[in-house]
Order: C-alpha cells, then structure tokens, then sequence
C-alpha cells in the first residue's frame, strides 16, 4: 500500500486491474486504491509477471503492506517468489500507528477478477451515469480493463437519442469532498504545527514572458498553445537545480534533497478541495512538454483519475490563485516538503524601466519555506533566479 | 449552422468542462468564465473544442470578444 500523502496511514483496495499470470510493465495501471483524496490509480515500478495477489478488494491495510508479489522478466516461473515489494518508491512519512491501523491480514490470493470487476472506479461511474451497459465495452486498459476513456468512447458512439437517465451530476469527478476536507485539514494543521514557515514576496515583470508567449501561440491551433502556467513551472523547475535547499522531504528529523525535481501543481476540484499531482522530472522537460503534462494532469484531476505516484512524488508545489483574482497568496507548506511557491494575478503596474516609468505585467511570487531547512538568504535567491529566467522566455 | 445550433454545440462542450453548472441558471450575458468557473486551462481546452468542432479559428487576441456566452455565440456564427 502505497503512501499518497503525509497523513495517510491506511488505504482501502477497492479493485485489481491484473491477476495471476498477467504480465506488467513499469508504469501499469494495476489497482485502484480509495483513500480520502479519491480512488487513487496504483502502478508498477518494475516490469514482470503477476505472482499472486495479497490483499483482496475491499480490505484496508496499512501503508506499506504488499499488495502483490511480481515476479521479474528474469526469474523462472518455479522460482521462489521474490520478497514482496510495496508499489510506492518511497516510504510513508511515518509509519503507521499499529493502534490505529489494522494489521496487515495476510490475506489468501485473490481469485482472477471477474470481467465485471476490472473496471476502473471512475469508468464504472460514468458508465452509471450515463446508463450505458459495461457489457457492451472493449476495455483497453490493463489486462482488457475497462478504464475512463473506453466508456468516453462508448458515450461518442452511442445513438444521440439514448434517453438521459435522472442522476444526480458527479460531484468532481466522484470524489468525496467532505473526505478531501478532511485530509487537507490534517496535513495543514500538521505543516502549521511542525514546520516553522517564513514567507518572501518578490514582484516578476512579466511582459516579456506574456509577448513571447503571444507570439508563440499566435501561429498554434488552440491544441498547442501555451499558458503562463508552463513558463512558471519550468522556470521553477530550473530555479531549483541551483537551490536544492527547497526540493526534497524534511523526514526523522532531517532533510533529504531529492535529485530528481518532480513540480507539484495545486489543481482545484470543482465543488471544493485541491490535489497537487506531480509533474515528473519536471526540469528535463521542455515547455511544451510541460505544458501537455499539465493539461493532460488537470483533465484527469478533474475526472477524478490520478495515480499514486503523481500524488506522493512532489517535491515542491507550485500553487496559483490569481486567475481568482488574487494579487499574492501565502501558501501553507505541504509535509513533508520544505517549500510552496505561491503565484498571484497578473496586473499592470507602473514599473521603471531605463529610468522611465512604464506600464508592465507584474506577477507576485511568494515563497513559503521551512525554517529548519533554509533561511530567507537563500529563499530570496531562488525567487531571483526564477525572476530572472522568465525574463528569457525564449530560453526556457 | 444557425445561432441556436452553435449556442447547443457550446453549451455541449462547456457542461463537458463545467458538469456541475447547471447550463439554465448561467447568465448568457454574463462573464463566460465567472458563470461556469472556468479558469484559463478550462477556456483553452474550450477554444480548442470549438475549433475541431466548428472549424473557427479563434485566435489568443480574439479571446475577448468570447466574453459571455452570447458573445461567443456571435462570435462563432459570424465565422462558422
């Protein structure tokens, strides 16, 4: 059971995507666990083939149970089973109170899930809400799984008169709020009560980012155009490969910097709460991929369809709130990171240039940071340097 | 396509962005964005809908005119 946040401490499998026997691949979609942000997507981190399965649908167990045993490309099929391995690369923050987790049942190998079963949660649920019949679907997911998109597909193809059944409208994607408000609750409070937080503002011109960017998406179909989302993220993403003081976990009492740079982005959810996925490696990707990772991540954040990993790999976020009008937001670290850069509305302010005064597109960048880890020297330099790489749009 | 044609096809793709929004309560001469909760990502894969849809170019420094829905249908059946 993997962990998908700070103060999870148990999650519930609500179905297998593979059985027995199926061969996977790294990044395979195989389990689809329930935790208060929502039913979570499990990969796989190593190609190979289904030993058994050890935790039946339905059962809640601790994070850091096995859920499966593979068996790897190399390894004969009569040979003893490997030790079992838990699908998160990265161990829960802290481990589970055994008074208040259940203990890990060793539970008998599940049977092979019936056609029926190996269907996504959020398929089966837009699939009830528009009556259409799983019967009648080729699934194109894991194992012949029926996922999202067949059931979208199915939707397009069916006979425009097909009567609207009377359903209540999906609340984000089927995500429990009231159970998202809950997590959120508990992981601020715990930011609030363990990480000494100090906070930096730095204003960013950026009118030379908006022209290029006019200029770049003027000769796009819509499909391709950028957002200003893209050009901040990968300006963050560089931003930390010279101040990796802000990218990693503060955990056991230490930081541990992260190599890799994965950039959390603060999605909201219609109706209420926020999940911030991660953009993996997000620093080795260019802006357009930046920018397809983003929209194909708020898509699916928003049909309640995000993967574990996406969930517990950030190593720093990124959270925007100036479409709503907000000039600068002073964001709460989430834990076990150290950092949250915070991004306001874009205004045009009088700003001096070459010692004139002139209209420019100023941005309020906020840094909220962990005490224990850096200082504001520090903190003030890296909203410098993502100041100054978004002054060379073209070069990012 | 006449008006009311393209104000369906409209309606279809933002009740595709915004299900939660009930269509007949939003102000069609209301701000677009404000009336379904619609952010800059949710406008852009709007925009790109309405451009494989209907075939309209709708290029960034044309967005204003897409204001509220009664904008952006004028808009689309001047060009559709």
């Amino acid at each position: 059971m993997p962990s998908l946040g700070a103060d999870m401490e148990a999650g519930k499998l609500t179905e297998w995507l593979v059985k027995p026997g199926d061969t996977v691949k790294h990044g395979d979609i195989v389990a689809v666990v329930e935790t208060q942000k929502g039913a979570i997507e499990i990969e796989v981190f190593e190609d190979g083939t289904v030993d058994s399965l050890l935790v039946q649908p339905g059962a809640t167990v601790p994070v850091g149970t096995p859920l499966a045993e593979i068996r790897g490309p190399k390894e004969a099929a009569a040979a003893p089973a490997p030790a079992p391995k838990p699908a998160a690369p990265r161990p829960a923050a802290a481990p589970p109170a055994p008074s208040l987790a259940p203990a890990p049942v060793p539970a008998p190998a599940a049977p092979a899930p019936s056609r029926e079963s190996r269907v996504s949660p959020a398929a089966r649920k837009l699939a009830a809400e528009k009556g259409i019949d799983l019967a009648g679907i080729a699934g194109t997911g894991p194992g012949g799984s029926i996922v999202y998109v067949d059931v979208e597909a199915a939707l397009r193809a069916a006979p425009a008169s097909a009567p609207a059944p009377t359903v209540e409208k999906p609340a984000a994607g089927g995500i429990d709020l009231a159970a998202m408000r809950t997590a959120i609750a508990a992981a601020m409070a715990r930011s609030k009560r363990e990480i000494p937080h100090y906070y930096l503002e730095h204003s960013i011109d950026m009118t030379a980012a908006q022209d290029w960017l006019a200029k770049t998406n003027e000769s796009r179909p819509p499909a391709e155009r950028l957002l200003a989302g893209a050009l901040l993220i990968r300006a963050v993403a560089l931003a930390l490969k010279r101040f990796p003081d802000f990218n990693g976990f503060y955990e056991d009492g230490r930081f541990r910097s992260s190599a890799a740079i994965h950039v959390g982005v603060a999605i909201a959810i219609r109706g209420g709460g926020l999940v911030a996925p991660a953009i993996h490696n997000t620093n080795t990707l260019a802006v357009d991929e930046v920018m397809a990772k983003l929209r194909d991540l708020t898509a699916r954040v928003r049909a309640g369809r995000f993967r574990g990993s996406e969930l517990s790999d950030p190593t720093i976020t990124i959270s925007s709130l100036g479409e709503r009008g907000v000039e600068a937001l002073y964001a709460v670290i989430y834990p076990p990171q150290v950092a949250i850069l915070g991004m306001g509305k874009v205004v045009e302010r009088p700003w001096i240039v070459d010692g004139e005064i002139r209209a420019r597109a100023v941005l309020t960048a906020t840094l909220s940071a962990d005490h224990r880890v850096s200082d504001g020297h520090k903190g003030a330099l890296l909203l410098r340097e993502i100041d100054a790489l978004l002054q060379k749009p073209e070069a990012l | 396509m006449t008006k009311d044609e393209i104000k369906a096809v409209v309606l279809e793709e933002l009740g595709n962005i915004a299900p939660e929004v009930d269509a007949g309560l939003a102000d069609a001469a209301g701000d677009l964005r404000e009336e379904f909760d619609i952010d800059s990502m949710d406008f852009l894969n709007l925009v790109t809908a309405l451009h494989e849809r209907l075939g309209v170019d709708i290029p960034e420094t044309d967005y204003p005119q897409l204001f509220t829905l009664n904008d952006a249908v004028t808009y689309l059946a001047a060009r559709a």
